[in-house]
């Protein structure tokens, strides 16, 4: 395998009072595809900047495979980066772009022009070699930068939000093409990005950033079935979350299953987890809007891993290949809970819920999950 | 018939009319000057001034004097060496304010200068510089020398001067292209393997390329047809094209002389513009040259793909 691992040990970096990283660490696998995740101002940015030389931690180290890189300057060290805003040379072609890497290396022009054909063909730029960045659409200009990046044939790449600026199309097909590319190249991507989306479908792994601290690590299924925190939870897809008490805890086949009283739905709702809370504990309680059922009569079963909750249709939004239902429930506390419904065959799925429609949610112990209130 | 104009004609001729009062004030106060400064210098020379209207070439043919020659190089060698200079100092200067936080108040500093007369620079220079001046006597203090340095009355100090006076002009220019140069080039530079100086060189020297035609031109024709800074902090051996034409026009009084010499001064000065403005253009053909490998390049792609397509 190429690449090399990247490992960021107990980083700081301040701006007078202000920390942009507080005491990050994270470790990332030779050849991974990683992703930095975080809402903008997280300190992502920093963080890269930190690894490709441009700033310097207050404290902590960054080593690729365990060699200390922070006293080598950029120019030295075995990453390239594709920035934010693509930087690309103004004054030279495409070609001469791409080929700037390795003329500063005085590589000879037959083994440029050889590379430069490599990669052009890479990022599929062959028609455009002779144009100025200036003539290039974002997404062109986006895969010159890419191709400048990887010719120097980097241990690492960092992205920096490289999709950012184009439109949502463009940026999933762009997106697919990164993750042959990582396929192809084989090295350790880093990808910044602030689109839980972006992250969630190309990564090997996911550090989820906030505030300049890293929260949680882990495959994007991790992240978002087994978020750690309410940030986590809320960040990474859509959630209902409540503040919740621990009323009692037993075990449950492999897990245990725990009753917790919830204000906010003005009532008890049994929730499984694999590791047991104590009794009064205050935590979050958690359920995905697709993993909760609507429907026009209560559900059949009744046992107590089900949880029922009756309701009003409030808002009912329609996107295609789902609708969107916000359910005021019927009781005092009158809290709206969001349930996404899948539109599968066409009236396959039983009467249509319209507006002011009088529904039952429930969904099983198993879906929801308690997290740790950060805030609290 | 009324003739309707076509919205592009009429703007053609609003932008007529717009140049036009510019257009009267250069013919009047520039060009007309210009041609009775060449009219002049075919003339035959007056005894106390002017000129006896009758044609001849003597006025050209007393340059080819080797002493007038002397001048006319010494003239282009310190205006060479005080624009290379003046472009050397100015642009860590433009890049500094740049990136400073206090432009504004950088700038300010800059244009200060412009608040005193040019005269009274340079007679500050003088006493700076004289035997008896500011760093001799700081020197003599210090007891690091006996007896006064020669500082001034020598070319040193012309080209010293010279630098001091228009290094504004080469400095405003170039800040405000390198203000406008996005610095996260240099990063980039930096990424792909350039060392800092290698990036600035490779990247931000081509991205500012008009900021440094323009300083040229802003410093070096002044420099050139500079008179007082040589007179007065210049020795016998400082004398300039500018020089010669005072002399010739009030004291020697040999008026088709002095504009032969204008016609020179006029000339070399054109020749320096032309030469950045061919330079540029010689850019953009090598540009050309390159674009042809590149297309045999993309040639060969398209060769590949279709070898391909047919297998
Ligand atoms: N040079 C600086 N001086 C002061 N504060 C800075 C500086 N650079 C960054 N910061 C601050 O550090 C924080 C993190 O910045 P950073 O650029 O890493 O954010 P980010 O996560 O990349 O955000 P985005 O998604 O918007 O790009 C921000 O709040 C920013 O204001
Ligand atoms: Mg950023």
């Amino acid at each position: 395998m190429k690449g090399v691992e990247v490992n960021v040990q107990r980083v700081s970096r301040s701006y007078g009072d202000f920390k942009a990283l507080d005491d990050v660490s994270v470790t990332i696998k030779k050849g991974e595809f990683f992703s930095l995740l975080g809402p903008s101002g997280c300190g992502k940015t920093t963080l890269l900047r930190i690894i490709a030389g441009f700033d310097f931690p207050d404290s902590g180290s960054v080593e690729f495979d365990s060699k200390n890189i922070l006293p080598l300057p950029p120019d030295k060290r075995q990453s390239n980066t594709v920035f934010q805003t693509y930087a690309l040379f103004p004054h030279l072609t495409v070609y001469e772009n791409i080929a700037f890497p390795l003329r500063l290396r005085h590589v000879d022009k037959e083994t440029i022009d050889k590379k430069v054909l490599e990669y052009v063909r890479l990022v599929q730029l062959e028609d455009h070699i002779y144009k100025k960045p200036s003539m290039l659409s974002g997404g062109q200009k986006q895969r010159v930068a890419i191709a400048r990046a990887l010719i120097n044939e980097p241990s690492v790449l960092l992205l920096d939000e490289p999709l950012s600026a184009l439109d949502a199309k463009l940026r999933q097909n762009l997106l697919i093409e990164l993750d042959q590319i990582h396929d192809k190249v084989g090295i350790t991507f880093i990808y910044v990005t602030h689109d839980q989306s972006e992250a969630l479908s190309v990564s090997d792994r996911i550090a989820v950033m906030n505030k300049g601290k890293v929260l949680q690590i882990g495959t994007p299924y991790e992240i978002y079935e087994a978020p750690s925190t309410r940030f986590v939870a809320q960040f990474i897809g859509e959630t209902n979350s409540f503040p919740c008490t621990i009323l009692s805890c037993e075990p449950y086949e492999e897990e245990y299953l725990m009753r917790v009283q919830v204000p906010a739905l003005n009532g008890e709702v049994s929730v499984t987890d694999y590791k047991a809370q104590p009794v009064g504990t205050q935590m979050d309680f958690t359920v995905r809007p697709e993993k909760v059922r609507i429907s026009s009569n209560p559900p059949r079963s009744t046992v107590k891993e089900l949880n029922t909750f009756k309701g009003i249709v409030e808002e009912p939004v329609y996107s295609g290949f789902q609708s969107k239902f916000y359910v005021k429930l019927d009781n005092e506390s009158s809290t709206l809970v969001k349930v996404f419904k899948q539109h599968t065959a066409f009236l396959e799925d039983g009467p249509d819920i319209e507006w002011k429609d009088t529904v039952y949610v429930s969904w099983t112990a198993s879906d929801g999950y308690l997290v740790k209130d950060t805030a609290r | 018939m009324k003739k309707t104009l076509k919205p592009r004609e009429r703007e053609q001729l609003l932008g007529t009319m717009y140049g036009g009062p510019m257009g009267l004030w250069f013919t009047l106060f520039f060009t007309v000057p210009l041609g009775i400064i060449i009219l002049y210098s075919f003339m035959k020379r007056g005894l106390y001034g002017g000129v006896e209207w009758e044609f001849t070439l003597d006025a050209y043919r007393q340059m080819f004097n080797p002493s007038f020659a002397m001048v006319v190089v010494r003239t282009l060698w310190i205006s060479v060496l005080s624009t290379f200079l003046c472009i050397l100092i100015a642009i860590p200067c433009g890049y500094a304010m740049a990136k400073s936080k206090h432009q504004t108040f950088l700038l300010f500093l800059i244009i200060i200068p412009f608040w005193t007369n040019s005269l009274i620079r340079i007679y500050a220079w003088i006493s700076i510089l004289s035997t008896e001046g500011f760093i001799n006597s700081l020197l003599m203090r210090i007891g690091l020398i006996d007896s006064g340095l020669k500082l001034i009355y020598n070319n040193g100090a012309v080209v010293l001067v010279l630098i001091y006076m228009y290094l504004p002009f080469a400095i405003l220019p170039l800040f405000t292209t390198i203000d406008k140069f996005d610095f996260s080039l240099l990063d980039a530079a930096r990424d792909l393997g350039a060392t800092k100086l290698g990036a600035i060189v490779k990247v931000m020297f081509p991205n500012i390329r008009s900021g440094l035609s323009t300083a040229f031109i802003f410093t070096f024709i002044p420099i050139f047809g500079a008179y007082t800074v040589p007179l007065l902090v210049g020795g016998k051996d400082s004398t300039m094209i500018g020089n010669i034409i005072v002399d010739q026009v009030s004291k020697t009084r040999n008026w088709p002389l002095a504009s032969a010499f204008s016609m020179i001064l006029t000339l070399i000065s054109l020749v320096g513009v032309f030469w950045m403005l061919y330079n540029g253009k010689r850019e953009q053909m090598q540009k050309g040259s390159k674009k042809t490998t590149q297309q045999a390049l993309e040639h060969n792609i398209k060769a590949h793909h279709s070898l391909r397509g047919t297998k």
